[in-house]
């Protein structure tokens, strides 16, 4: 990061400045480049995956030399796609989205959007960040320990996880995988300690909660949803490792046979019981990647349809009401699990009412888009892509949260199809939107709009590829995290679309190496970008770009109005900036 | 200068992003009603409403779907920026919501009732008492059958008498002695009720039968039951739906639904109870 | 651009509150007190009405929560299973059970007297305090000895690892607020706190009874097993 170099400040020298550092600014950017390795990862390994779903068991010898035992015999092992699945849900969902949504904007923006000078605490900021750091390393190493990654699914299951000897990678792989997201699980915690006390406490003069940008009380409530989800899964974790280490038996009931025979010293413990925990965690989470994707594509529309976002109000309660909703519906996960049918009653019932929040905001979004005059840059594009892509998404869970039309499709590719378009495609191109639209802020330059414009419309065109057929496959009964589908007779008219969706696949990854050379070109080879590029209107453009360290200059800036007044009659311009006074719009010199 | 009244632009990009939520929009609906990709032949009493509901989900969504992306693709098409031209300032418009969050409201609360209906008629019927009864065993990585035999009554299990040829530790003494065993083949009479007895002796299995609509866990500790009719004679594959292991994707088994009582007696006599 | 940081970063540090900041980098932008107005005219509206360093506890104490809620459902749903089988619970978590009350008790009394701004018995009471925490957390490991004289181990019932497990998280909770009980100690000895300056103390105190509270839930819970 030595783009910064011409702010240097005399006090610090380079590492403490850059390295160490404890500015949210830093800290932020931090965050995004290390979530952008793992994605590159996680994208790697599904390109892995897409590899042997289209052609299975084709031999390749290049891949033996890169993977010795992963692809013996120049064949890619079961076990070796399984781990390539759970590392590549694991890395996509916690240390790609929930890290840069939360982590990476989430540090970056909260203080200058709400025109503080710096997190409630710093430290523990930079702190939050090497413990992310570490949990990455840690997540990694579980690829190259003794019997591989786990196989388990990032849901890793009871027992499948609770005993080692139920297949290779549930032992040191599946300890590291543990290990790695409890560490990931405080790094998470302290940040969101300080994305709440910052955002309450630390908001400038005039900035009152309904002033706050979308995007600011989308990450306050994701913020708070971590905080009471996060430490249940650390709960979880700890009892699992007990079951693993310490002989207890919370998951794994009596008389178990295992690979070394019966697992005699275990009785009495309740394999759905980790699924319980597990989701009452792992649905909030799912919400924790795209509360913040909803938000920043809400202020990003608005911006470039030059035009208020339609109903703030019912944007910030309908948010709060899907995060409350989100804490009483992890039961669809298990609808087919054996649990108490009564019980997939009600939780159809919550599930389905998240429908309507849900509702309430695509309408808002077409809302806002309705009578507007859109400018088609790319972070525009991209929050389009958003909306579209979440419809088809929330739609299709849909048919999964009705727990009748969940039986026929329960673990098959319309699931599969379902959280890709939902929680990978659409807080992808949410977080892709908002690395454009803040890239100037970060680094005061520009990144190439004409590489960017072909990154979406590949981007685009290749995820409704990719992920919406997985739904028509899933209907023909297309198993997900199975290794060989050609195993199965009844899949015979999907075996083509399963090559067809792995090009499309290849495709897309190939385009997302435009963005990355696109980004890390651009700090250095970018236009130099001015405080407003983009005439909006909230805090973080009052000031030059890059901000200087403490952002915001001897005074703080004192706030008027909310950060929707675009196109607002009688003024200068088609935006009025927050800070603007009413009486000074009125005599025209906006 | 305007204050909303212009007309806005059709501008390039507009069309081009316009166009392809629109073609997208065909291409995905054509994708769910084709048959080309509709579930596989349905053979089961109960499979009928339960492709019911999903189709009932589909026109509800299909309707949202359409109307949501194709006023998407409307409007990003129509609405071009144009020159300093300024967008029509309004943000609110509490009537609409309600009406909207109404309508939603009241399509999702009839999509429950009707699912919630077929969904208790599957889980809160009872078999009738001539029901066959099959004990199935998942475990890694095969399906193991067991029908109580003559006596009707399933012998006595003992995970420690599990061996390389006792698959689910069967003790012969007792009721056990006739219970006939088969690894990977199950049989049922057409059109004769069907109950399953999930179990399993290692970790969480799914026993899944696509053409019958039948999909259920099989977790270790406990006895779940599901069953059904078959509709149609035939050989059907029987997966395994929950991720077990290095070769869950192998985990299979054959069902026959023989057409008559004798074919499936005489399979019974094949299956001799190994002593 | 230099000039405003020149400027920002001259500025000295306010006098902060909670431990954290300590670490900071050396010279910091002052971290101003915020708190939106109701947006009709800015300039007023009072800042939030809690401090930065009670918010932050409380949210810290919402995570221990959630982390005992998530304990206590596996617990409630074991409970039920066949195989359950509990354990008597050593005599001795009873008295360890008052003497953490107790440390309670003394803790309210320093944070009473601080306030009132008389140091001089609020240090008696804060030093009881320590010694009683650490009172208690020798009594757990007493506990857990005479849980293994009983031959009660870990593995043994799902009610014994329960035992174990639940006592164990939580004591490695009271290690954190001892650590803080000690270094508060020293500052109150270092008449470091004055009426009007004892934050730590306060939040402190507010902690500690948290985990009294805590314990006394826990207990209950494996008690009523
Ligand atoms: C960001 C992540 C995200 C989001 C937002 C959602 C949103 C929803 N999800 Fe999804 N879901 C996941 C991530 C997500 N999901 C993941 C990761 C899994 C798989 C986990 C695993 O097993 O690995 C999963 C799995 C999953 C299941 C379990 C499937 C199975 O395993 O059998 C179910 C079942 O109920 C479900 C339902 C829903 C529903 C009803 C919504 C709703 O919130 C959607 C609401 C949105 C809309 C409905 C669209 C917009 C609304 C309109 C256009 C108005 C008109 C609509 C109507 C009239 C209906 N999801
Ligand atoms: C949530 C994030 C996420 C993302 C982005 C993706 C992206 C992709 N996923 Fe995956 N996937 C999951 C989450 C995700 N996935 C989960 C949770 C599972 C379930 C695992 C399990 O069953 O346990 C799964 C499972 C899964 C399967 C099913 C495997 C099976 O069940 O057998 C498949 C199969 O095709 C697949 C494919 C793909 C493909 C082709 C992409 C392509 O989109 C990949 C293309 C590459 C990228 C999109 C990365 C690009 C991003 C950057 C280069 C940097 C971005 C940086 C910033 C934004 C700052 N994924
Ligand atoms: Cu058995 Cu999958
Ligand atoms: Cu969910």
């Amino acid at each position: 990061m030595t783009t910064h170099e011409e702010h240097a400040h005399p006090q610090l020298g380079f590492v403490r400045k850059y390295i160490f550092s404890t500015d949210h600014k830093i800290i932020g950017v931090q965050y995004i480049i290390t979530a952008m390795s793992m994605a590159v990862v996680g994208g790697i390994l599904s390109m892995l995956m897409r590899l042997q779903l289209g052609w299975p068991s084709a031999p390749s010898p290049t891949l033996e030399g890169i993977f010795p035992t992963g692809f013996a015999g120049g064949i890619m092992a079961p076990e070796f796609y399984l781990s390539l699945v759970t590392m590549h849900g694991t890395i996509m969902v916690f240390f790609l989205f929930t890290a840069v949504l939360t982590g990476g904007f989430g540090n970056f923006l909260i203080p200058l959007q709400i025109g503080a000078r710096d997190m409630a605490f710093p430290f523990l900021n930079a702190l939050s960040y090497w413990t992310f750091l570490l949990s990455c390393i840690t997540i990694l190493g579980a690829l190259f320990v003794e019997g591989g990654a786990p196989l388990g699914g990032w849901t890793a299951y009871a027992p499948l996880s609770a005993l080692p000897e139920m297949g290779p990678g549930q032992g040191d792989g599946m300890t590291l995988w543990i290990v790695a997201i409890a560490l990931f699980t405080a790094s998470g915690l302290m940040g969101g300690l300080n994305y709440v006390t910052t955002l309450l406490t630390m908001r400038t003069k005039g900035m009152s909660m309904m002033r706050l940008p979308l995007t600011q009380w989308a990450l306050f409530i994701t913020a708070i949803l971590g905080t009471l989800a996060f430490p249940v899964l650390l709960a979880a974790g700890i009892l699992l490792t007990f079951d693993r280490i310490g002989g207890t038996s919370f998951f794994v009931p009596a008389g178990l046979y295992t690979a070394s025979g019966v697992a005699v010293e275990h009785s009495g413990g309740h394999p759905l019981l980790w699924q319980h925990l597990f989701w009452f965690f792992g649905h909030p989470e799912v919400y924790i990647v795209l509360l913040p994707a909803m938000g920043i594509a809400s202020d990003i529309l608005s911006t470039f349809a030059r035009k208020p976002i339609f109903s703030y109000r019912m944007m910030v309660y309908s948010m709060s009401a899907i995060a409350f909703l989100s804490f009483i519906v992890w039961g669809h996960h298990m609808f087919l699990s054996g649990m108490n049918p009564i019980l997939g009653s009600l939780f159809t019932v919550t599930t389905l009412l998240i429908a309507i929040p849900s509702a309430v905001k695509t309408f808002n979004w077409i809302g806002t888009l309705w009578g507007a005059r859109i400018q088609f840059t790319v972070p525009m594009l991209f929050a389009v892509g958003f909306v579209s892509t979440f419809i088809s998404g929330g739609l299709s869970g849909v048919f999964l949260g009705t727990s009748a039309s969940d039986i026929a499709l329960h673990d098959t590719y319309f699931v599969v199809g379902h959280f890709h378009l939902v929680m990978a495609v659409a807080p992808l191109f949410a977080a892709f939107a908002g690395i454009y639209f803040w890239f100037p802020k970060m680094f005061g330059r520009m990144m190439n709009m004409t590489v960017g414009k072909v990154h979406f419309w590949i981007s685009f065109i290749g995820v409704n590829c990719v992920f919406f057929p997985m739904h028509a496959m899933g209907v023909v009964g297309h198993l997900r995290r199975i290794y060989d589908p050609t195993q199965y007779l009844f899949l015979e008219p999907v075996y083509g679309m399963n090559q067809f969706i792995s090009i499309a696949a290849f495709i897309l990854g190939g385009a997302q190496i435009l963005f990355i050379g696109n980004f890390f070109a651009s700090i250095w080879l970018g236009p130099k970008a001015g405080k407003n590029p983009w005439n909006a209107t909230t805090l973080e453009w009052t000031v030059p770009s890059p901000p200087g360290h403490g952002n915001f200059g001897p005074e703080l800036p004192v706030v008027e109005r909310w950060a929707f007044d675009y196109g607002l009659p009688g003024a200068k311009e088609d935006f009025v900036m927050q800070t603007e006074a009413p009486s000074r719009v009125e005599s025209g010199s906006g | 200068m305007a204050n909303g009244v212009g007309t806005g632009k059709v501008t390039v990009p507009g069309v081009v992003l316009g166009g392809l939520l629109a073609i997208f929009v065909v291409i995905s609906t054509w994708l769910f009603i084709t048959d080309r990709y509709w579930f596989t032949e349905l053979s089961s009493e109960h499979g009928a409403s339960l492709d019911g509901v999903f189709i009932a989900v589909l026109i509800v969504t299909g309707i949202a779907f359409v109307a949501t992306q194709g006023l998407l693709a409307y409007f990003v098409t129509r609405y071009g920026a144009n020159g300093d031209e300024k967008a029509s300032y309004w943000h609110d418009n509490p009537k609409a919501e309600m009406i909207l969050i109404g309508g939603t409201a009241l399509t999702l609360t009839i999509l429950v009732f009707y699912g919630q209906l077929v969904w208790y008629d599957i889980y809160f019927t009872d078999p009738p008492e001539d029901s066959m009864v099959v004990e199935v065993t998942g475990q890694q990585f095969q399906w193991v059958f067991r029908y109580p035999g003559i006596d009707g009554e399933f012998g006595e299990r003992n995970i420690s008498l599990v061996s390389p040829t006792n698959f689910i530790g069967l003790d012969r003494n007792g009721a056990g002695a006739d219970d006939i065993v088969a690894l990977g083949q199950m049989h049922a009479v057409l059109n004769q009720p069907v109950t399953v007895l999930l179990r399993s002796t290692d970790v969480i299995h799914n026993f899944h039968v696509p053409h019958l609509r039948v999909k259920q866990d099989a977790v270790p500790g406990l006895t779940i039951e599901n069953h059904f009719v078959a509709t149609i004679a035939g050989e059907y594959e029987i997966a395994c739906a929950e991720l077990c292991g290095a070769n869950h994707y192998r985990m299979k088994a054959a069902l026959t639904i023989d057409e008559t009582e004798a074919e499936f007696d005489q399979w019974m006599e094949e299956q001799l109870p190994f002593q | 651009m230099p000039t405003i940081t020149q400027e920002v970063t001259t500025v000295p540090i306010p006098d902060r509150p909670d431990v954290l900041d300590g670490f900071g980098p050396p010279a910091r932008p002052p971290v101003d007190a915020g708190g939106g107005d109701e947006g009709r005219s800015p300039g007023q509206g009072p800042a939030f009405p809690v401090s930065k360093g009670r918010l932050a506890l409380w949210l810290v104490l919402t995570v221990v929560a959630m982390l005992f809620a998530g304990f206590s459902s596996a617990y409630i749903v074991l409970r039920a299973v066949p195989a359950w089988e509990n354990v008597a619970l050593p005599g001795s978590l009873w008295a360890n059970t008052f003497v953490l009350l107790g440390s309670s008790v003394t803790m309210e009394w320093t944070r009473r007297r601080m306030a009132q701004g008389n140091t001089a018995s609020a240090k008696k009471w804060m030093a009881a305090t320590t010694a009683l925490g650490m009172a208690f957390l020798g009594g757990q490991i007493l506990a857990w000895n005479q849980l293994v004289n009983a031959g009660i181990y870990l593995t043994s019932t799902l009610h014994s690892s329960f035992l174990y497990i639940l006592t164990g998280v939580h004591a490695l909770h009271l290690v954190g607020g001892i650590g803080a009980l000690t270094a508060i100690t020293v500052q109150i000895f270092k008449n470091r706190y004055s009426a009007s300056r004892h934050e730590p103390v306060t939040l402190c105190a507010t902690y500690w009874h948290f985990m009294d509270g805590l314990w006394v839930y826990l207990f209950l819970l494996l008690a009523l097993a």
